[in-house]
């Protein structure tokens, strides 16, 4: 995974509420196992004629410069709805490094932790006021995102700070594979599972076998 | 360890705790993953690709109900386009890691949610995972269930654990009775329209009250389904003696040997007397009416008897654009009743609304009746067991009879990928759970509610009250 220390850049706003993983990345554009690709799929409802390519001029991703954004800024309750990770992927690929909102899907911050993509979030008065000052032609859209320090810039210059989780700050910085260090504690997993297993042996009934078994009765 | 009284999502947590990781984080045993053929195949592709080990395969189960086709003669051959990539990758990366799979022709087959409980794979007590946000399904028979990505998904394949930070803990009581021809359905839009689609954020919610505890273990599924549109991490309700009742005889129940260790521990799994929660939520329950949505978040619901609601009072801006988008979308008009209101399909299924209490309510108002010319009206049972259930007490003949198609079991079109449709009808009376914007087909306006009254609506030809068609 990509490591995020600090990124600055386009940030483009996008001020609506419960914007969910089916219009980040609509489940038919979704007709591949692959994992790339997504870049241009992103938000395709939003950003293409429907059944074409056709870009429709009014969507904030289809305009200079926020089609070449690098941060989302957008309200409440980002990325509701299906665990899809191609939401992330889409984000990502299309060179979203970072998502301000005054909330986020359980699943989908869940996601973006563990694919280099940073969700923070800030109090709706300050996503508001991020949201008018990246729509206000006057200044650049432009925002400063330091995860090392927690702290963003705003178009403004203005400096507010962010809270994010020990653990997930690290694994964003490090770029750390999760599954590595839980492997680390193997020797913990197999303790548990051997006192667990005495308390609740039900548990450790082994389902293929018995599947089989269900099968002669078929 | 914690002294004093805890809540049951705390009992759960505490049974499941392989190790503190600090920062509130704790590396939870999971004690099985579902896999299904949308997103399994890729999680066991990637643990395949990473050179690791599946942990334990033994505790990994899947299905195939998301691509498959539901019309009557499916084959692998599907109506969404790349269905059979995804199909191949699923079944050998499973046969490969030695995972059991209900496939398309096991009379098990079905969607994840449903057969997990039905077979008795999905346990109270357990944790449970799946690639697949409305897992949390399963904590209607008090389970700590979630939805993960494909990422977490290696993580569980790999280790059979993941890492969770400890969740706000909410309490929703539903106090008192609910009127006639309201549903678990209604109680959880009802919710959702009081305290909007992040009001649950982040939290596991436990669901209690005298509505609750009368509701059937297949109507707290309906209710906790539908938590994660809730903003919620997770929703469950304690073991009762009817999930006791409920768990006995089923395929995958614990064995006759454990079966009484593991029913006296279920019965402990409850909030002690006392214990805390970061957030409570009280309801009355004879207050609800049944619900529709009108817009495009689960948020946007109402009673039925009520009129669209004028997003012209609401001060903060973005809320403000975010209702008029949806009013857009919808093409419903502020102040106009939402009965009466006509469509042009009525659809009964998905992991919310497909089990046999839902199709028997649904087929009671049927009985008798047909729907209204030009509604094109789908069933889909949630399962392949529920589908034979169905059509052992007559049902299937009650929802053709009266006009509706009787499918095979599947997520179908709860969600529209590219294949099946509703073919030119662009309003739809819905029994799932998402009425997001092109969810079910481009341009399709979804309005969610109970199977009574996509039932009732199917006949009217409009949205309608459901107690307006007895059951005859």
């Amino acid at each position: 995974m990509e490591p995020f220390v600090r990124i600055k850049g386009v940030a483009a706003p996008l001020p609506i509420d419960n914007v969910d993983t089916d219009a980040i990345i609509p489940s038919r554009e979704t007709q591949s196992v692959a994992r790339t690709g997504y870049g241009e799929k992103l938000f395709a409802n939003w950003r293409y004629a429907p059944g074409t390519r056709d870009r429709n001029a009014d969507f904030v991703l289809n305009q200079a410069p926020f089609d070449s954004a690098c941060i989302l800024v957008a309200a409440r309750n980002f990325g509701c709805g299906s665990s899809r990770e191609a939401a992330v992927w889409a984000l990502s690929q299309f060179g979203i490094r970072c998502v301000i909102a005054e909330s986020f899907g359980t699943i989908f911050r869940n996601n973006c932790v563990r694919n280099g993509l940073l969700p923070i979030i800030m109090p709706l008065a300050t996503v508001e006021l991020l949201l008018d000052q990246l729509q206000d032609q006057a200044q650049d859209p432009i925002i400063s995102v330091d995860l090392d320090a927690q702290t963003i810039h705003g178009p403004d210059g203005a400096e507010y700070p962010f809270q994010i989780g020990a653990l997930e700050r690290e694994m964003l910085l490090n770029g750390a594979d999760e599954i590595d260090l839980t492997l680390q504690k193997r020797h913990l997993i197999e303790a548990f599972r051997q006192q667990d297993r005495a308390r609740r042996p039900w548990v450790y009934q082994d389902m293929p076998e018995l599947a089989r078994t269900m099968e002669k009765v078929r | 360890m914690q002294s004093g009284p805890i809540s049951l999502v705390e009992k759960l947590w505490n049974a499941h705790k392989v190790a503190d990781l600090g920062d509130d984080t704790a590396l939870l045993h999971i004690d099985r993953l579902f896999l299904h053929e949308r997103s399994g195949g890729r999680m066991l592709q990637g643990v395949a690709s990473s050179g690791r080990p599946v942990y334990d395969p033994s505790m990994v189960i899947g299905t195939v109900d998301h691509i498959i086709d539901t019309d009557p003669g499916r084959t692998d051959r599907t109506k969404f386009p790349g269905g059979p990539e995804f199909i191949k990758q699923f079944r050998d990366g499973a046969a490969a890691a030695g995972v059991g799979v209900f496939d398309i022709d096991h009379p098990y087959q079905g969607i994840v949610h449903v057969i997990a409980p039905e077979l008795g794979i999905a346990q109270p007590g357990m944790t449970l995972v799946c690639g697949d946000s409305h897992t949390c399904t399963m904590g209607g028979i008090g389970a700590l269930a979630w939805g993960i990505g494909i990422t977490q998904g290696e993580h569980v394949l790999s280790t059979q654990c993941l890492a969770v930070k400890k969740p706000r803990l909410m309490r929703v009581a539903f106090e008192g009775t609910l009127l006639p021809g309201v549903t678990a359905k209604d109680m959880i839009l009802y919710l959702i329209s009081q305290y909007g689609a992040r009001g649950g954020e982040g939290a596991a919610i436990e669901f209690c009250g005298s509505a609750i505890r009368d509701l059937s273990c297949e109507a707290r599924m309906t209710l906790c389904n539908m938590a994660v549109e809730f903003g919620a991490w997770t929703g469950v309700v304690a073991p009762d003696e009817k999930t006791i009742a409920f768990m006995r005889d089923r395929p995958f129940s614990p064995q006759q040997d454990y079966n009484q260790a593991a029913e006296a521990w279920w019965l402990t799994l409850h909030s002690d007397e006392g214990a805390v929660f970061d957030h409570d939520i009280r309801i009355d329950a004879s207050a609800i009416a049944p619900q529709v949505t009108w817009g495009t978040s689960s948020e946007q619901s109402m009673g039925i008897g009520g009129t669209i609601p004028d997003p012209g009072g609401i001060i903060d801006p973005v809320a403000k654009a975010s209702a008029e988008k949806a009013l857009r979308y919808t093409g419903v008009v502020p102040g106009e009743p939402i009965a009466g209101l006509p469509i042009e399909a009525a659809f009964i299924g998905s992991c919310t609304n497909s089990r046999i209490e839902d199709l028997r309510a649904a087929a009671g108002i049927l009985r008798g009746r047909h729907i209204a010319k030009g509604v094109k009206a789908i069933c889909v049972p949630g399962s392949t067991p529920v589908k034979r259930q169905a059509e052992a007490e007559g049902l299937d003949r009650i929802f053709v009879e009266s006009g509706f198609e009787w499918r095979e079991a599947g997520c179908s079109l709860c969600f529209y990928a590219g294949g099946d449709s509703f073919g030119d009808a662009r309003r739809v009376i819905s029994s799932t759970n998402r009425n997001f914007e092109n969810r079910q087909g481009v341009g399709v306006r979804s309005h969610l509610a109970s199977p009574l009254t996509v039932a009732a609506s199917a006949i009217a030809g409009h949205i309608a009250d459901p107690r307006d068609y007895p059951v005859q």
